[in-house]
């Protein structure tokens, strides 16, 4: 059987990647964002996932106005690198895996979790900058991929609780797969940021600390955030936090905290980083 | 087992949060050819053909005359009052090989350096930040610089 055994949350800024293509990724401004990820690298070599179920939006890339999924899984056999205004990034195309993904859409949609079903798709810097932070550069990706891509830009976004149930009905979903795979669920996005208007720059680190504290607990408390509390006290952009509450959702009641990283600033964002394995 | 949903989240108070545009259902239709104007540049053919004349390529979208204006002058804040989001719009300050925390910075009122200075320095503060009223009594944004 197909059992999720841990998940990893990671913010996903664009810069990092932008930093990386570049090879600035020794410079004094990147070098500490960077090294955080150290132990993580390591972790998830030592690990070996077959699956990595990644929850994370899409920045008016691959869906533009005119199409606009709360929930959407991708049943591609591959996602190339969306060209968001500067050019692909120059990493590897991630290799899906769509009869897995496909069970998994059917499972979803039989919990009543109404799934659009992607079959072609550019992923963007919100699914390929964690991949950077976990594996560096190598030639291809070190196993097959799943994204899940969550709307967070056109308010509103899904409920913090609706993300958690859904997070269950994925642990449902993979659990009922007769293959033995090792699965992990990426959460992206967040911690608290606003890219727009007079109150941008906004780091509330405070309220962070507590939401990374929750998850590593019972996230109970996570769980029953409203959307105006993250808007509020994490700016328009901390939002994004919702989609780390699909990867706990996907966990056990009872978690043991692996690693836990935070820094400021990270261009406008506060980068939070917090690996969760089940028991 | 429960036939029908019970909304738990309100819908009022959004207007509350100082200096922050959310782009919801409404700012989205009246963006939507803003936005859509950006998703165009993903296009490396699209965004040598708006470089070479802005007005000319702007004049293909139905979009208002103090929407091209705006994206003609870069007011960055003036898109997003229009409807524009800047996920949308990073697609044009990319074209123009300008990052988020430029654009970021241009609505604050804050200088390129002062903001890098601020979010060095842990970013703007929560504290007088959260609500309207909050600024009607201390005059505007709080800026700091917590470590």
């Amino acid at each position: 059987m197909a059992k999720i055994v841990a998940s990893v949350n990671v913010s996903h800024v664009p810069a990092i990647g932008a930093a990386w293509d570049n090879g600035k990724s020794n410079d004094p401004y990147w070098k500490p964002i960077f090294s955080g990820f150290d132990f993580s690298k390591k972790w998830i070599a030592e690990l070996k996932p077959d699956v990595i179920l990644l929850v994370y939006n899409d920045h008016a890339s691959a869906f533009d106005a005119s199409i606009i999924p709360t929930f959407a899984i991708g049943c591609a056999a591959q996602f190339p690198p969306a060209d968001e205004g500067w050019g692909p990034r120059p990493v590897p195309t991630v290799i899906g895996y769509p009869e897995l993904a496909s069970h998994l859409a059917q499972s979803l949609i039989l919990d009543e979790f109404d799934m659009t079903i992607i079959n072609e798709m550019d992923v963007d810097h919100g699914l390929t900058v964690p991949l950077t932070l976990m594996f560096g550069q190598p030639k291809e990706w070190p196993c097959r991929i799943i994204p899940l891509p969550v709307n967070v830009v056109q308010f509103p976004p899904p409920t913090g609780n609706r993300c958690w149930n859904l997070g269950r009905a994925l642990k449902r979903a993979v659990e009922a797969w007769p293959e033995d795979l090792r699965v992990v669920v990426f959460g992206t996005g967040g911690m608290s940021h606003q890219l727009q208007g007079m109150r941008a720059g906004l780091i509330n680190k405070e309220w962070d600390t507590k939401f990374l504290d929750s998850l590593a607990g019972d996230a109970q408390w996570a769980r029953s955030v409203p959307f105006i509390e993250y808007v509020r006290e994490t700016g328009s952009e901390g939002i994004e936090m919702v989609m780390w509450l699909v990867s706990r959702g996907a966990l056990e009641d009872k978690v043991k905290e692996v690693y836990r990283f935070y820094h400021v600033p990270c261009s406008n964002t506060a980068l939070g980083h917090l690996i969760l394995e089940n028991p | 087992m429960s036939s029908d949903t019970v909304r738990k989240e309100p819908i009022e108070g959004f207007d509350d949060i100082p200096g922050t545009t959310l782009f919801d259902a409404q700012r989205a239709r009246q963006g939507y050819y803003v936005n859509q104007f950006c998703m165009s540049l993903m296009k490396a053919e699209n965004r040598a053909e708006f470089k070479a004349d802005e007005r000319k390529y702007l004049e293909k979208w139905p979009m208002t005359e103090a929407q091209r204006e705006a994206i003609l002058k870069r007011d960055w804040q003036r898109m997003i009052d229009l409807g524009g989001n800047i996920y949308y719009l990073s697609k044009l300050f990319s074209t123009d090989g300008k990052s988020f925390q430029y654009v970021a910075a241009t609505m604050t009122g804050l200088t390129q350096e002062q903001y890098a200075e601020m979010m060095l320095h842990g970013g703007r503060t929560i504290e007088n930040n959260r609500s309207k009223a909050e600024w009607a009594r201390t005059g505007g944004p709080a800026f700091g610089g917590k470590k």
